[in-house]
């Protein structure tokens, strides 16, 4: 974990409500894919969790969903402005896991922190399979990034209004060797249902800082009590204990 | 340069400046960052005779200058505390530390406390009589003078360190209950805890913390929490701990000219992990700016 001042490159609308902000400053203490930064905004209290798009040694680049008062204000902010973000917060995917023919599984603003782990595994010479699940065609974003590193990469949307008509488990291949999932936990659930393989969950909860301190986002897990902010976000499939 | 040292309960601190239970974990996250011995101590995660999960999620709301918290005493309870978190702490903190202790019965702080009380690092015990986000316990302690006074007997009869109560800002009469507390024995009154406090998602109509209430803290409880230090202070002879939205420097000061001996930083550790030593580092100028020689000759000097 760092603490930093970050300029605001650019900060762009990807749909209605999904922005794209990129912030230049020293993104060093960012080392796996899946984690997430903690941004400080003017009057109000706590920091913003967001996952990281992708990074380099002197950015990071981050995709967001306007949903309430600090996204809103974040919405409005333009190139040159500064902000106090933490970086290198959570643990990050393994990629050590992946096997040579991983499967990417995203759901809305889960789609963003698999951007970099696709990068990253194909850099490391696997072949890699994407599924984005959105809700129509209107409210899909980064599926040409995605295509443009490479990868094999599937849309679903829930009204068929684009690609796969139904959800992103209407859409799993046959053969993949491990997967990585970020999105809304009923479709996390449903992948844990319907995948046969080894694989990685990203989970989200409210925090209150972001490093490890409070105990705010706590999880039971099989192999004891989690943070989800720094023992996560991501757990393995193994571990998992679903709330009922 | 003049002197930041105090004096609580016997024991000298570099600075009066402690992050408080529940904010600082046990001090790894932190020690990570900067080096804690800088601190003059810490409090650490309050800790239960059994290991407890806690309060189910989610256990965090903003406020306006503040936020709630319901997390519900999760801690590994005292046996893996003194098994495990203390000798970690042990290399990354070389000063006493203060061992922050809730229970559900009378004989579950002596119990816990008695075991803290073998510990060489423990310096103080700070007996939380306070919390607001445990049923059948923590609170109901603090909130009646005859049953936070048989805690503090119960737990002076099995330990020679320091107890410094930790009260609740949830009643009428704070000081009749912090002179209980000394008449029972207590060395040392550390306040305010949080204030039992509730939000509602608009969109869902439901509250946004899952178990409904929880403890309210942060800069927007600062001039409350002086208020009540003042009262307590000026109804006790034992020293005072000031908490309660403290995030500078000069609420430092204002809480020590209020009464306060020394002084707990809680939310504002959340936002900024920096925040305590930021006010250390601060203190000297700030000093300087109010004509302060030693912080220890202002402590209850408001006129």
């Amino acid at each position: 974990m760092k603490k930093g001042i970050f300029e605001i490159k650019e900060n762009i609308k990807l749909t209605d409500s999904v922005m794209k902000m990129t912030l230049c400053g020293d993104a060093a203490a960012i080392t796996a894919p899946g984690q997430f930064i903690n941004i400080q905004l003017d009057d109000l209290f706590l920091r913003r969790p967001i996952s990281v798009y992708d990074c380099g040694d002197n950015f990071v680049t981050i995709i967001y969903k306007v949903v309430g008062h600090g996204t809103e204000k974040m919405s409005k902010m333009t190139a040159g402005e500064k902000l106090d973000v933490l970086t290198g917060l959570g643990n990050g995917y393994d990629l050590s896991l992946s096997g040579d023919a991983p499967l990417l599984i995203g759901g809305g603003v889960g789609v963003p922190p698999l951007y970099m782990l696709a990068k990253k595994l194909i850099k490391n010479g696997r072949k890699v399979s994407v599924i984005l699940g959105f809700n129509t065609k209107d409210e899909i974003f980064c599926e040409d990034d995605f295509k443009a590193l490479g990868a094999d990469v599937t849309v679903t949307t829930v009204d068929g209004s684009y690609g796969v008509k139904g959800f992103v488990t209407n859409a799993l291949p046959e053969n993949y060797t491990h997967f990585f999932c970020c999105g809304p936990e009923p479709m996390l659930k449903a992948v844990y249902k319907f995948t046969k393989t080894s694989g990685q969950f990203s989970f989200e909860e409210r925090m209150g800082c972001g490093f490890g301190a409070c105990m705010g986002c706590s999880c039971k897990t099989i192999t004891g009590y989690k943070r989800i902010c720094k023992d996560g976000p991501v757990m393995m499939k193994e571990e998992i204990l679903w709330e009922a | 340069m003049g002197s930041l040292k105090v004096n609580l309960c016997g024991i000298e601190l570099d600075n009066p400046v402690i992050p408080a239970s529940g904010t600082f974990g046990f001090g790894y996250e932190f020690a990570e960052l900067y080096d804690i011995n800088k601190l003059g101590t810490f409090s650490f995660k309050g800790t239960t005779k059994d290991p407890r999960f806690g309060n189910p999620t989610p256990r965090i709301a903003e406020c306006t200058a503040g936020m709630i918290n319901a997390v519900g005493l999760q801690n590994p309870g005292v046996e893996k505390v003194i098994a495990e978190e203390l000798p970690k702490l042990k290399k990354c903190f070389n000063k006493p530390v203060m061992a922050n202790v809730s229970g559900f019965s009378v004989d579950d702080y002596a119990f816990t406390c008695e075991k803290l009380d073998k510990e060489e690092q423990v310096g103080w015990l700070e007996v939380n009589v306070s919390c607001p986000n445990v049923h059948g316990g923590g609170m109901s302690f603090g909130t009646s003078p005859d049953a936070a006074a048989e805690v503090v007997r119960a737990v002076k009869a099995v330990t020679a360190k320091p107890v410094i109560v930790k009260l609740s800002p949830n009643v009428t009469d704070i000081a009749a209950i912090a002179k209980a507390c000394e008449d029972a024995g207590a060395d040392g009154i550390s306040l305010i805890n949080t204030l039992l406090g509730m939000r509602i998602d608009l969109k869902t109509k439901k509250p946004v913390i899952a178990n409904k209430m929880g403890g309210f803290s942060g800069p927007a409880i600062f001039p409350l929490a002086v208020r009540m230090v003042y009262q307590v202070a000026h109804s006790v002879k034992i020293p005072v701990i000031g908490m309660g939205g403290v995030s500078t420097a000069e609420d430092v000061i204002e809480m020590m000219l209020a009464g306060a001996t020394a002084v707990e930083v809680g939310a504002a550790n959340l936002v900024d992990p920096f925040a305590c030593l930021n006010i250390i580092n601060d203190l000297p100028e700030t000093m300087k700016k109010y004509n302060i020689e030693n912080l220890s000759d202002i402590i209850g000097g408001v006129e």
